[in-house]
């Protein structure tokens, strides 16, 4: 029977012995018959990988150190990628016109992040947003701050800032975060392609 | 059973290291090129599958990135298996096979670049009594040669003409990574790099793709002038642990070749899956091949090994000579794991 007059969760049987080790018949063995079985290993792994970032990524790496973002341009489609990758991923074409983007951008979607985990270095609640960077196509992460987490929503116009001059790498860790840019809000019906 | 056969193919000049591009900037210009060759329309393609290895990468869904360059939206029937891409055109195969669909892209890649790669193939070992031991892809191989010499099935001699053999021919392969080789004399007077395996016995470290177009029936007819029908397709598994297997033969081999019916017809080419020279005499007894049976006139593993595309390389060798005009009736075989431990066999035929 249910319990209905608590919020708890009704309790979960399970059937015996799912999660314990099966025992080992080693009748057949007779000299490890007296030799304590082994119950789990752990064997320890680790690989090196060296990473490229391809053609396409590493241009907009070159850029972003000095603190500008240029997307690529699909000529077929015309959609505009941030960070480009080399291909358009709607006509399968390789991206080829460079496209200076502006720093500033527009919520178009985002989540209040109430769980802390591990390696995480932000106080929790924060807003982690898909931020649509003036002139691209496609949003990228980032992180909004300066405005109470209950006020960030959708079309919220947002500007970049950016770490110290000469702080700045090949890296998406030169934008600090996110923070409002005082301008108004863009209607949903202008995001809808970006949701 | 539905006629289906490779109509088109393309693969990237393979190099040791791809060290400009990411893997989808270095597969997507043959996959434009595949479907420009092939007059399916780029977002015509009725299945799309694809062969790779997050291992080699060392990054998860690393293939949902190459994705990129077969124009997946608005959205495809789309597949992948963390396999050779002789598996993804045996997948396409199946889907044809159902009825589900008449056209299929088949390609796959492998940049073992970023990695260590006889370290990498390591970890397909089993979890708990090999791969805690690190035995890279080239020891294992070696004991598996040390066997097949002492069986009498080859010789070190031998295994250094294979050598000397693959890479002449990989001459005229204008794809191939190495291209000529040393005289045979010359090979046998190098050191071990794993007794009994000298550097010469052993495929390169490569990175590179390959990509293919299947068609059914009169779709095939009417896109190639001489389609290279897949008349037999067949793949076998042995056991995973090396201590289970006799290493100097190779049964899976044996019952995909007669499934695949490689014996049902004269063979004029076989491209061969040889990742050490080893391989191939190993291989050339499973499939029951003559002695004048043409072996790897691409230069197969041993002049260029892109992992997870040099299985299905070996159908684009074959299918290209069919395509050609220059044979009629040949045979591919893949395949994965260590020692040759899954297999992949399939008859390739031209008509008229």
């Amino acid at each position: 029977m249910t319990d209905t007059t608590s919020n708890e969760p009704a309790p979960i049987e399970l059937p015996a012995g799912v999660w314990s080790q099966p025992e080992v018949d080693m009748t057949a063995v007779a000299e490890l018959g007296s030799v304590e079985a082994v119950q789990s290993v752990r064997a320890f792994a680790s690989l090196t990988y060296d990473y490229t970032p391809g053609l396409a990524t590493t241009r907009f790496l070159r850029l972003i150190q000095e603190k500008r973002l240029v997307g690529e341009r699909c000529e077929e489609t015309g959609k505009v990628y941030l960070p480009p990758r080399g291909v358009s991923p709607v006509s399968g074409l390789p991206t080829t016109e460079q496209v200076e983007l502006g720093l500033d951008g527009t919520v178009v979607s985002f989540c209040v992040v109430n769980l802390d985990f591990t390696g995480n270095a932000q106080e929790i609640p924060y807003v982690s947003a898909l931020i649509l960077v003036d002139g691209a196509d496609i949003p990228i992460y980032g992180l909004v701050r300066e405005i109470p987490y209950n006020e960030v929503q959708p079309g919220l116009r947002l500007k970049s800032v950016w770490v110290e001059d000469s702080e700045l790498t090949t890296s998406f860790e030169n934008i600090k975060w996110w923070a409002p840019n005082g301008e108004p809000d863009v209607p949903s019906s202008e995001l809808a392609d970006y949701i | 059973m539905r006629d289906v056969a490779i109509i088109a193919t393309a693969q990237t000049k393979h190099v040791r290291a791809a060290t400009a591009t990411n893997e989808v900037e270095m597969i997507q210009p043959v996959i434009q090129e595949v479907i420009e060759r092939s007059g399916v329309g780029r977002h015509d393609f009725d299945f799309t599958c694809s062969g790779s290895s997050d291992y080699l990468a060392g990054q998860p869904f690393s293939f949902v990135m190459t994705l990129d360059a077969v124009a997946a939206w608005p959205p495809i029937s789309e597949s992948h298996v963390e396999m050779d891409g002789a598996w993804a055109l045996y997948e396409a195969w199946v889907k044809i096979q159902t009825g589900h669909a008449d056209t299929a892209l088949v390609y796959s890649y492998g940049k073992s670049s970023p990695g260590d790669l006889p370290l990498v193939l390591s970890r397909m070992t089993d979890p708990y009594y090999e791969a805690p031991l690190w035995p890279t892809s080239i020891d294992i191989a070696a004991l598996q040669a040390r066997a097949a010499i002492q069986a009498g099935v080859t010789s070190e001699q031998a295994m250094a003409d294979i050598a000397y053999r693959s890479r002449s021919s990989a001459a005229a392969n204008p794809f191939a990574q190495l291209q000529n080789s040393a005289q045979p004399s010359a090979l046998m007077d190098e050191e071990y790099l794993a007794d009994p395996l000298r550097k010469h016995d052993c495929a390169p470290i490569t990175d590179g793709g390959v990509a293919i177009v299947l068609a059914a029936g009169d779709k095939a007819r009417a896109l190639c002038s001489r389609p290279a029908w897949i008349r037999g397709i067949d793949h076998r598994a042995d056991g995973h642990h090396l201590n289970l297997r006799d290493l100097t033969t190779s049964p899976s081999v044996s019952i995909a070749a007669e499934k695949a019916g490689v014996a049902n017809g004269p063979i004029e080419v076989a491209e061969l899956h040889t990742c050490f020279t080893h391989h191939e005499p190993i291989l050339r007894a499973a499939l029951g091949l003559g002695d004048d049976v043409e072996v790897n006139p691409s230069g197969g593993p041993l002049a260029a090994n892109p992992m997870m595309a040099a299985g299905l390389l070996r159908m684009v060798e074959v299918a290209n000579r069919i395509h050609s005009g220059e044979v009629s009736r040949g045979v591919a075989h893949a395949t994965g794991g260590h020692a040759l431990q899954h297999n992949l066999v399939a008859v390739l035929e031209g008509e008229g």
